[in-house]
């Protein structure tokens, strides 16, 4: 039992399709406490889809999951409680300033000093200057830090990011990797998604695999890499990337 | 969730009301389609139609009122349209907030949108000679009308714009309710009308209630118009709520 108290998300045999398209097929996984779980899959894996599901956005059509010890299906309200997202596309409020952005979160999240609360975040994500325009005038990358800027308000236990780095520059990337870390010390559950296996490989703790529905593998990098028949590495003279493991474990099919 | 259902649809009120402070073109363009009209209809074709009344302004106006309010809530329909695609919405309904707050933020502002341009359009009625002798007491069966009509025409909008598959079309829905007040009593008196048409002009919801609001003004006796247009405002209201609410159940499942 103390396997399952320490896990935050609890997925099992989770199942759904849109219309005849199956994208789920029973999916499983555990994320522990103040871990980075980092799920991978090509384009229309169905990640997105785990994620809204997750998030209380989507009902599944079989299976159970919990985050933060609440049934999604059941108990929403108190699912969305516990986590935050920011979604694979900005969501913002194009005609509102950064800081009103920011303020109107804390308000929703019904929390004492939202003003206080902008100013830090911007100050944070080096949005400070920027933060009385209007985000209709701000840069893709400028828009995303935003976007996590607002998930981060309210400290909920669990944060879901999915592909939280499509789109930014090396060095905006840098800076939101270095908050996801910062928050898992802070004890902060994060579950990302992504396509960028550099990513997984330096921020998870733990990497699944989803493909055709599954989760095919699931496991820390070193385990990961263990996967790969040992001839090869001999053949290629060095540690296999992730990437070399995506793609072997994959295959051809695309 | 309940506890925090005034709170939540306060602050999403004030966020709205700021979309429009930000684009104030939308009340004047809202207001200046209708105010073009009466200008229209009073200085051009005025002259042409007899409606047995002094004033064609005066026997104009509710009309034109009605005509603002259905131009008024495509702008309704457009920002929830906007909100759904932009993915703030998703935002909204991942926090812990209470869910119909979304959908209550953007009556709200419509209902205070609308208000403001039915001012501008009644200010301009009153310059080109509007006159009424209302007392306190009518002007309030007015404003409760002109509320209540905005509501339920709102409602439609919601139901226009979560169901709607591209900007044009949610505003699309807008488009019939303009017109509707041309096949009423609202610009010609229904007698002089054929047979056919005549029937359905009498029996449509806008001939009542611009009845009604054109007898407050003059201090007439409403007779039984008012029944007949708070029947239909609050029958379109219910059912347009009812299938916006299980439209939003159904969209945030
Ligand atoms: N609302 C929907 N209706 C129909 N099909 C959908 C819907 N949402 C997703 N799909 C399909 O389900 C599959 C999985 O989509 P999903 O967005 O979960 O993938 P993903 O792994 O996030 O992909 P990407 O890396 O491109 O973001 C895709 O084939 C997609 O086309
Ligand atoms: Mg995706």
């Amino acid at each position: 039992m103390a396997m399952t108290t320490q896990s935050v998300i609890q997925v099992q045999g989770l199942e759904k399709s849109y219309k005849e398209l199956k994208v789920l097929r029973g999916v499983d996984f555990d994320v522990r406490r103040g871990t980075i779980f980092a799920l991978l899959g090509s384009n229309g894996a169905g990640k997105t889809t785990v994620v809204r599901i997750l998030s209380t956005l989507l009902r599944a059509d079989a299976g159970t999951a919990t985050v933060n010890g609440f049934d999604v299906a059941t108990q929403p309200d108190k699912v969305r409680e516990s986590f935050s997202l920011t979604g694979q596309f900005a969501a913002v409020d194009e005609i509102l300033s950064g800081r009103e952005n920011l303020v109107l979160v804390a308000k929703l999240r019904h929390l004492d000093e939202p003003g206080k609360i902008a100013d830090e975040l911007l100050a944070r994500f080096s949005l400070t200057e920027a933060g009385g325009r209007r985000v209709a005038t701000y840069s893709g990358g400028m828009r995303r830090r935003l976007d996590i800027a607002m998930s981060l308000i309210g400290n909920p236990p669990v944060i879901f990011l999915d592909e939280p780095t499509t789109g930014l520059d090396p060095q905006a990337r840098i800076e939101v990797w270095n908050s996801v870390k910062e928050l898992a010390e802070h004890g902060t559950t994060v579950l990302l998604t992504t396509q960028y296996l550099d990513e997984a490989e330096k921020l998870a703790d733990r990497i699944a695999i989803l493909h055709q529905g599954h989760i095919i593998v699931n496991g820390t990098l070193a385990e990961l890499k263990q996967l790969l028949p040992p001839a090869k590495v001999e053949y290629v003279e060095k540690q296999p990337t992730l990437e070399d493991v995506f793609l072997t474990l994959v295959g051809t099919d695309k | 969730m309940a506890t925090h259902l005034f709170g939540d649809t306060a602050v999403l009120t004030g966020r709205s009301l700021r979309h429009i402070t930000r684009s104030p073109d939308t009340i004047i363009t809202t207001a200046l389609m209708p105010i073009a009209m009466m200008l229209l209809f009073v200085y051009v074709f005025g002259g042409a139609i007899d409606t047995g009344s002094a004033s064609y302004v005066n026997y104009l106006l509710p009309g034109i009122l009605l005509i603002t309010i259905a131009s008024g809530v495509a702008y309704t329909a457009f920002r929830l349209f906007t909100d759904l695609q932009s993915g703030i919405f998703e935002r909204f309904q991942s926090l812990p907030i209470a869910r119909s707050g979304v959908l209550w933020g953007h009556v709200l502002t419509s209902l205070v949108a609308n208000l403001i341009s039915l001012v501008i359009v009644v200010g301009v009625a009153l310059l080109m000679g509007f006159r009424t002798g209302a007392g306190v007491a009518a002007w309030l069966a007015v404003a409760g009308i002109l509320v209540l009509f905005t509501l339920a025409v709102t409602w439609l909008a919601v139901v226009a714009g979560l169901s709607a598959k591209s900007v044009d079309g949610a505003s699309a829905f807008s488009y019939p309710l303009i017109f509707l007040p041309f096949l009423s009593s609202a610009f010609v008196p229904t007698e002089t009308m054929p047979g056919p048409v005549r029937a359905f002009a009498e029996n449509q919801p806008v001939t009542s209630i611009v009845n009604t609001i054109r007898a407050l003004f003059a201090e007439q006796p409403v007779g039984s118009d008012i029944w007949i247009a708070l029947a239909w405002c609050v029958g379109l209201l219910l059912a347009a709520y009812a299938f916006a609410v299980a439209l939003y159940r159904r969209k945030i499942s």
